[in-house]
């Protein structure tokens, strides 16, 4: 099986480590992400409106270059974008022709590519026994709150990750890390997104709610899988102490693979 | 009423603003809720009644944040953000109605250099034309 | 050849306004066999019929063809019509002109031709049609019950009271269903268990009614007024004649960490328990899942206390078969599963219960002995927020998409018993509509607002979010104010969507009665037939059927008991003539329509034939008993070689019908 990965454009500049850690984890546990040759951009946001198709042509492209394996996804916006995209072409037939007479593939593209989160891949492909079993610096004692965000699980229908409303990937993988996960009730709630190059005060009311019940329920750290939320937790959430981590790089930590 | 416009609205959302049975769940969900002038119920039924020109007009449409909360929320299916982005949209596809323009992405980064491309990038897709 | 008379019906302008019924019947009596057609404003109506009769005399008919609504609706009317002067009311056939042309069709002139074809079709069955006589098969005096809530209990109480034999088979080890978990109904505040124990007390006491409780139906066989089911009795490990219920084994279990469902797992219980007090049989029941002694033969301490020496570790599940004449189904409800619902963090906060939840808490045999506590702390909460259809009225695909119908009034009851009891708690309720039709329920719910002084906030809630200092934020549209509130609560309170019982839907299957796509048992009409199934001789009875409470509950209930008793006093009932039979010579004895046939209407027998060349040859064959056979033509389809054949319904009809029908 190939496993094709989508950086996404932060992920090459402002979040390298979340990257770094992830291929280097990746490799260690035994599967190989081949970077997508040419990728383009996802544009950060799926535009919902069924007639705009250039915005989400880079994701097409991605997608169609992909079906001889799985297209593996790491930065929270690229997965949203695109299963999303990936859910209109096989189940929006206007779109889907729209994007493929102008695309011009050899053969035209309907949706076959199974995307995947790097998480995905941990749960159904490694599995989470198995990672546990490959930790070689269990992360005791720690108490982790997972971040979900908004991106990483809505909508569900289209990106069919997790119950959206009470998700355990995330804790799964905190417990596969030898860590203990807390849970509190803001981790499925928006950080305030890109907002933040509106009204630096919308994310920081977001955020500030996010960090406070983290930090009552007992969390030592915070993780992510994307680069926006741990901007905004970690800038515009002034005041709170705890530590917001990308989980590549805890788990990179406790592969033993972190330099 | 602005019928043409109406119709523009749904086409583009897919949305079915008559399915809503005026619970306000979404309005009850909205992380955005206190930014705005109208809230998300209030556009969803303001579609339906037409006046969608009072909603280009409205800096709401600027303030949701794309999150799928009333979506996934929503007992009905209504699906609120997508009426919301079709509106901005309707508004940004105008000759010089970008919200964010290109010009001030330096100023942007420049004043916040941690400010992720990601959030440029999302912004400029939801702002701009 | 027959001598056939054909009568279209105008049905007033139902079918005279788009079909040319003058034409209809012109055109037909050109039809080869008709020597007599005509048209008349209302056949159905006496005149109507009398003006069948009357052409059966002067014309000598021997086949009747009726061009009019579905057969459904009238051809019983007809059929007897017929027969009142000696014709075989099986030599009349319907054309159904009104339901699949006239009230589907606008365009006159197509209508027509079409009325005409299906006239035409039916025409060329009658050809083929023979006088059938319908036999008659003997009700079985016994019913049976499926599920002992309120449901069930009012019905077996009320077919016991006109002196049948009545079973009820309940899976729970004691019979009382959700009634018994309930605190007081609406709207007149009442104890439950006050006015439900008494029924339940007569259930046990009566000669008449006998209780099959931890037992489930296992299979279903036969026909109306003669069922035969299975019943298995799951091993309680208790021998019930002997167990005098003192509950002294209760007290001395040692496994004391088992959920308590009866209290819906608010507390616990012990491996062996009776789950509540007056339990009907109040039998102790073992639970095998935690049973010491069952699991690995260490303890036997119930053994030892029991002085009735009643408990028997070696009991097996026991099946027993038993006949009735007609079956009841009332397998009530569930709350549904809230996981699809985590934005209210069911799963997160303890304080974040459910309606059925609250009425163990405020249950004066519940777990916190009647004095309402937080699950959590068990201190006094302040503020609660109850939070109407959660699940109901959901299209997204997470709930369900009817309103359960009972929740608007059982969170008016709770508030307002709240208030009164403890009155420095404040009471908020989201609603979306607040729907109370019923007699004196809408004055109920007022009373909760007017003189209770309960917040009813129209908006639903999107969010609640516990703290770690054991509030919880609350956050909820206010639709009438256009405000989003932020309310610091101690407790949430999710009216969740009630379901039919998971049990339903194999039971459905079993049962051969038709359901819809939320698994609640079909009518056989929704106005007519409401607590009749489709399915002969199998009758419904509360919530299975669709959402009602307690008093709507009772009285389907009671009707459904009317309905079996109508069925039971019946001496006789007339079997249905139109049976499958086997042509023996082409049968290939493959098994075929034994598999298919949901009514084990067919055996097979091995029988001795005479060839040709005069030698014997013994040869495996269906054959079907006509006292089950049910005519669903289910064999028919599925035989290879063409053996089955179903009267009233032949192969060589129905080819004759698709000829007419395609020829031109």
């Amino acid at each position: 099986m190939v496993y094709h990965y989508y950086p996404g454009c932060t992920l090459k500049t402002k979040a390298k480590d979340l990257d770094r850690y992830g291929r280097k984890s990746m490799e260690a546990l035994g599967i190989t992400l081949t970077e997508l040759e040419n990728w383009q951009c996802c544009g950060g946001a799926f535009t919902m409106a069924k007639d705009e198709i250039a915005t989400k042509l880079s994701s097409v492209r991605a997608l169609a270059d992909s079906r001889d394996g799985v297209l593996v996804t790491l930065c929270s916006a690229c997965h949203n974008v695109i299963k999303q995209t990936n859910y209109a072409m096989a189940n929006d037939a206007e779109f889907a022709m729209k994007a493929n007479n102008y695309s011009k593939f050899d053969v035209p593209y309907n949706g076959e590519t199974k995307v995947m989160h790097y998480l995905e891949v941990l749960r159904d492909v490694v599995g989470f026994d198995n990672l546990a079993k490959a930790v070689k610096n269990p992360l005791k004692g720690k108490k982790i709150a997972a971040y979900y965000g908004c991106l990483l699980l809505r909508p569900s229908k289209a990106l069919q990750m997790d119950n959206p409303e009470n998700p355990k990937i995330l804790e799964d993988f905190i417990r596969a890390i030898g860590a203990e996960p807390v849970l509190y009730p803001y981790r499925n709630e928006c950080c305030g997104g890109y907002m933040a190059t509106e009204d630096q005060s919308v994310a920081a009311k977001k955020s500030g709610q996010v960090m406070d019940s983290a930090a009552e329920m007992g969390a030592d750290m915070i993780i992510t899988a994307c680069p926006l939320c741990l901007y905004n937790l970690t800038k515009n959430a002034p005041g709170h102490q705890i530590p917001v981590y990308y989980f590549t790089e805890l788990l990179a930590e406790a592969l033993g693979v972190k330099d | 009423m602005n019928n043409n416009l109406k119709e523009q609205v749904l086409r583009m959302s897919g949305v079915n603003p008559l399915k809503c049975m005026r619970c306000g769940k979404c309005s009850a969900t909205c992380p955005s809720y206190d930014e705005m002038e109208y809230h998300p119920h209030q556009i969803v039924y303001m579609v339906e009644k037409g006046e969608i020109e009072k909603l280009m007009a409205s800096p709401s449409i600027y303030k949701c944040l794309s999150c799928f909360a009333c979506v996934e929320r929503c007992p009905r299916d209504v699906e609120p953000a997508k009426l919301v982005e079709a509106i901005r949209l309707a508004v940004i596809r105008q000759q010089g109605q970008n919200h964010l323009k290109a010009k001030d992405i330096p100023d942007l980064i420049e004043a916040d250099p941690d400010l992720p491309q990601q959030a440029l990038v999302t912004a400029f897709r939801k702002y701009t034309k | 050849m027959q001598k056939i008379g054909v009568f279209v019906c105008w049905c007033g302008s139902n079918i005279a306004a788009t079909v040319d019924v003058q034409a209809v019947s012109d055109t037909l009596a050109k039809e080869p066999g008709v020597v007599y057609a005509t048209n008349y404003q209302y056949m159905c109506s006496e005149s109507g019929q009398n003006l069948i009769k009357d052409a059966i005399k002067q014309y000598g008919l021997t086949g009747v063809v009726i061009c009019s609504c579905s057969p459904r609706m009238h051809e019983a009317t007809f059929r007897k019509a017929v027969a009142s002067v000696g014709l075989n009311p099986y030599m009349l056939e319907v054309a159904n002109i009104r339901e699949q042309c006239s009230w589907i069709h606008k365009d006159k002139a197509l209508a027509t031709e079409k009325a005409i074809t299906l006239g035409r079709a039916a025409i060329a069955k009658v050809q083929l049609n023979a006088p059938l006589q319908a036999g008659e098969s003997p009700v079985v005096k016994r019913a049976l019950v499926i599920g002992g809530g309120i449901a069930g209990i009012q019905t077996a109480l009320d077919i016991a009271e006109a002196g049948f034999e009545v079973d009820i088979v309940e899976k729970q080890p004691t019979i009382g269903g959700k009634m018994a978990q309930i605190d007081k109904t609406f709207p007149t505040l009442d104890c439950a268990a006050c006015i439900l124990t008494p029924k339940m007390v007569e259930c046990s006491q009566n000669d008449k009614v006998h209780i099959y409780s931890y037992s489930e139906v296992t299979s279903v066989k036969g026909f109306v007024g003669n069922f035969t089911v299975s019943i298995k009795k799951k091993a309680r490990y208790v021998a019930e004649n002997k167990c005098t219920g003192c509950g002294e084994c209760t007290t001395k279990c040692p496994m004391k960490n088992v959920p308590n469902e009866f209290n819906l797992g608010l507390d616990n219980r012990r491996a062996i328990y009776i789950p509540f007090a007056q339990a009907v049989p109040k039998v102790a029941t073992i639970d095998p899942n935690y049973c010491n002694m069952l699991k690995n033969g260490k303890c036997g301490l119930c053994a030892k206390v029991c002085t009735a020496g009643a408990i028997d570790y070696k009991q097996q599940d026991q099946v027993i078969e038993e006949r009735y004449g007609a079956i009841v189904v009332a397998t009530g409800y569930n709350p549904i599963k809230l996981d699809k619902f985590e934005e209210f963090d069911y799963s997160l906060s303890k304080d974040v219960v459910t309606s059925l939840e609250l009425e163990r808490l405020m249950n004066a045999a519940g777990p916190t002995g009647g004095t309402l506590l937080r699950p959590s702390d068990g201190t006094h909460p302040h503020t609660i927020v109850f939070v109407q259809c959660v699940g109901s009225r959901d299209t997204s695909g997470c709930g369900k998409p009817y309103c359960s119908k009972i929740c608007c009034m059982y969170t008016a009851k709770h508030a307002m018993l709240i208030r009164e009891k403890y009155p420095d708690t404040e009471v908020y309720v989201f609603y979306i509509d607040v729907r109370t039709p019923g007699k004196n329920f809408d004055e109920f719910y007022r009373r909760a607002v007017e003189q209770y002084g309960v917040h009813y906030i129209k908006g639903m809630v999107g969010k609640v979010a516990p703290r770690a200092d054991g509030k919880i934020m609350v956050q909820a549209s206010d639709l009438l104010a256009n405000e989003q509130l932020h309310i610091e609560a101690d407790m949430v309170v999710l009216a969740a969507a009630i379901e039919p019982d998971k049990s339903a839907r194999p039971l459905a299957t079993m049962l051969t009665a038709s359901m819809d796509t939320n698994d609640f048992f079909t009518e056989a009409h929704p106005k007519l037939r409401p607590v009749e199934s489709p399915t002969a001789g199998i009758f419904l009875s509360g919530v299975c059927q669709g959402p009602k409470d307690i008093p709507e509950t009772v009285s389907q209930a009671s009707a459904a008991a009317a309905k079996v008793i109508g069925l039971l006093v019946t001496a006789k009932l007339t079997t249905n003539p139109c049976v499958a039979h086997c042509n023996e010579l082409m049968c290939n004895g493959c098994s075929s329509c034994e598999r298919v046939c949901p009514y084990g209407a067919i055996t097979y027998v091995e029988k001795e034939f005479r060839m040709p060349d005069r030698t014997t040859q013994l040869r495996r064959v269906a054959s079907v008993n006509p006292a089950v056979c049910q005519g669903c033509g289910a064999c028919t389809v599925a035989c290879p070689s063409g053996a089955m054949d179903l009267n009233g319904f032949s192969n060589s009809q129905i080819m004759a019908e698709v000829d007419a029908i395609c020829q031109k």
